[in-house]
């Protein structure tokens, strides 16, 4: 078992004629990933990497049996292929786009809300992010493939490259991931850290959550108080940013939405109080977590 | 991007939300004789991208044109620190001169976008000025939440709603209404991340002024905003702007370990590991995902600029981007860039045999490290 993407996932890859969706659909296809199609308005009928190419994702899905979207579209055109897919019946969507004006996404998310609300189960990882991969099955996303080992700890992040740290760190100890998922870092994204560890807590493969925060914004702080309400795995947390200089602010109305949330103090804090174990050092996150995973097997989980 | 007060005003001209009626901005360099006021008193206001102005002596009432064009002079060139400077130093470039207004009651009022949420909220309060955060800590009642539809835009009942609960007077009513919705327009049309006016005044003549305005753009909206380009990059110093056209993200920062990173969260871990270490960063710089030889010569370059680096550190986890390639950069560079200061490189991931390989047998002098947290003991002993 594994998260969101597994051995029967097909991709349809959005934009894989440009130069990154080029590249990356590439190095998915030697990871082993089942990319069926590709998609791009305009060059249906072409074959691109070997991967039949369709103007719709529609198209696609009809003649490949696609379940699953990876998009690589610029982002002025990122938000509309990401509804593109959702309207098309894809309930796994994994968007790297970087860049995607913070309006186009509270769009997005309204329809996607709507949909979800009229009983579909739409996923939505990114934008902005490295992507999805479940170790030996199925890789949609722009991580180095051979970093990562299957195994039962499952990885959440809202960076790309400390991602990447974390992985090889567990990788090193001899352990492996069950589905590592880069949520990505923009103000409104898909899934945030409670819908992925909500995920990670029902699936049978995993048995520790590693979380990667970092300053800004409250999703380490719900995501303590989910944890401590509905987690019982062992869930170690390495929040970024500790000694990130403030900002400069403008105006009040941040401060009033958001309180005194969102830094390094306050999300360690809730973490700690949630039972997570807070990792200091960015270097022994691989040690401390296989330590712990360890002593959980030994000991009751709590 | 953030706009300074007179560029959120024309934007509220625009939309035909009253301002005080401007006399002109003057910058630095320019004399202030060139403004003609015709109106007593006037206000004088530095044009920094801050709040807390009026308490650092940002903003000045005249009584006449001498007195007006004295503060003006005062205030051009002025070093300002205010609560939301966060302890730097900010130089007004900039002042408005504009009329004043004969205030009666002050009211808040902003639109930003609720992550929570994933829709923008307008927040206001009947009780405006100075104060408003600690009035939002110590009475939160007081302040009105209004979540909005990003396409319906703020809808009738939600304006009136808003009216009477701000106890907006019934001569000004319709006109508020309408001046609520044209708020929320500005917002979604300009891809703002917030829109505030603080405050909002009723004046003594019953009529509504917005004296203040802070407008926030979202940058990655640019392509669809072709009017912002144009105006001025005034948040970066020109260091941060030299590496932005590059595609570099650099920060500066006060200590002396010069840092080059791969990834925005690597970046701000590597500062976390150097201050575990006992050591203080000298900046924040993420090389990008795709950096070639050129931008990590550049990026060299930029971290050699602070004469405070001691020694630099470069922690990179090769992903797409291959450590050999890093690796041949760094050489490279060392070739075209004199590196004064003892140089730790930290490599991991893709092809780092390699990359190691190249850093050995390039007969540079260099530090190589196992982890992040090696390199970071090792550059910090090194800068002592």
């Amino acid at each position: 078992m594994s998260i969101i993407l597994n051995k029967n996932s097909k991709l349809v890859v959005h934009g894989i004629t440009g130069s990154q969706g080029s590249f990356h659909a590439q190095q998915c296809l030697e990871y082993g990933t089942k990319i069926v199609a590709g998609m791009t308005p305009g060059k249906g009928g072409t074959t691109h990497l070997g991967v039949p190419v369709f103007n719709t994702v529609k198209e696609a899905m009809e003649k490949t049996g696609a379940n699953a979207s990876l998009i690589f579209v610029p982002p002025p055109f990122a938000a509309d292929s990401i509804l593109e897919a959702a309207y098309a019946g894809i309930d796994a969507i994994i968007c790297i786009t970087e860049g995607i004006p913070v309006l186009d996404m509270a769009r997005v998310k309204k329809h996607l809300n709507a949909l979800n609300a009229a009983g579909r189960n739409i996923v939505l990882v990114g934008p902005n992010c490295p992507g999805v991969i479940t170790p030996e099955e199925c890789k949609a996303g722009i991580m180095p493939g051979y970093i990562h080992k299957k195994g039962n700890v499952g990885i959440v992040s809202r960076s790309g490259t400390l991602t990447y740290e974390a992985v090889w760190q567990v990788t090193q100890q001899g352990l492996g991931q069950s589905t590592v998922v880069g949520i990505g870092g923009d103000p409104i994204q898909g899934m945030n850290f409670v819908d992925t560890i909500k995920l990670f807590n029902e699936d049978k493969e995993t048995k520790a959550i590693i979380m990667i925060g970092e300053i800004g914004g409250s999703a380490e702080e719900d995501a303590a108080a989910y944890i401590e309400k509905n987690v019982r795995k062992p869930v170690f947390s390495f929040i970024a940013g500790k000694t990130a200089p403030k900002g400069r602010r403008m105006g009040h109305a941040g401060a009033i939405v958001e309180g005194s949330s969102g830094t390094h103090e306050a999300k360690v804090e809730a973490l700690r109080k949630a039972g997570v174990t807070v990792i200091e050092n960015l270097s022994e996150i691989g040690k401390i977590a296989a330590a712990g995973l360890k002593d959980a097997k030994t000991a009751n989980p709590r | 991007m953030k706009l300074v007060e007179y560029e959120g005003k024309d934007v509220f001209v625009k939309y035909g939300i009253p301002t005080a009626r401007r006399f002109g901005v003057v910058k630095i360099g320019e004399s202030p004789d060139k403004i003609k006021i015709d109106s007593f008193p006037c206000v004088v206001k530095a044009q920094v991208l801050a709040g807390g102005r009026g308490k650092a002596g940002g903003v000045k009432l005249a009584g006449n044109e001498a007195e007006a064009r004295e503060f003006a002079k005062n205030m051009l060139g002025m070093k300002m620190v205010t609560h939301q400077t966060a302890g730097q130093a900010l130089t007004v470039e900039e002042v408005l001169v504009e009329a004043g207004t004969d205030i009666e009651r002050e009211i808040y009022i902003s639109v930003i976008m609720d992550r929570k949420t994933s829709r923008p909220v307008l927040i206001a309060s009947k009780e405006g000025g100075m104060s408003i955060e600690e009035l939002a800590k110590n009475k939160p009642e007081l302040i009105v939440k209004i979540p909005v539809d990003l396409e319906a835009g703020l809808l009738d009942f939600q304006a009136r709603e808003l009216a009477f609960s701000l106890a907006i007077p019934k001569e000004l009513f319709c006109e508020f209404t309408e001046f609520a919705k044209k708020l929320v327009k500005v917002f979604t049309d300009y891809d703002a991340s917030l829109v505030e006016i603080n405050p909002l005044v009723i004046s003594k003549q019953k009529k509504l002024i917005a004296i203040d305005s802070k407008i926030i753009t979202d940058d990655n909206a640019c392509f669809r905003h072709k009017e912002m380009e144009a105006l001025p990059d005034r948040e970066s110093s020109e260091i941060e702007k030299e590496a932005k056209a590059i595609g570099i993200n650099y920060i500066g920062l006060d200590g002396n370990i010069g840092c080059m990173v791969n990834g925005a969260g690597l970046a701000m871990a590597t500062l976390d590991t150097i201050k575990l270490a006992g050591g203080n960063a000298a900046n924040f710089l993420d090389v990008g995902g795709g950096a070639k030889v050129e931008q990590i010569t550049r990026a060299f370059k930029i971290i050699l600029k602070d004469s405070k680096v001691k020694a630099i550190m470069v922690n990179i986890f090769g992903g797409i981007m291959k450590c050999d390639d890093i690796a041949s950069g760094i050489v490279e560079a060392s070739r075209n860039v004199k590196i004064s200061v003892p140089l730790v490189v930290r490599l991991e991931g893709t092809r780092v045999r390699e990359g190691k390989e190249i850093l050995a047998k390039s007969g540079i002098k260099i530090h190589q490290a196992e982890s992040a947290w090696e390199a970071a003991q090792i550059a910090v002993g090194l800068a002592k």
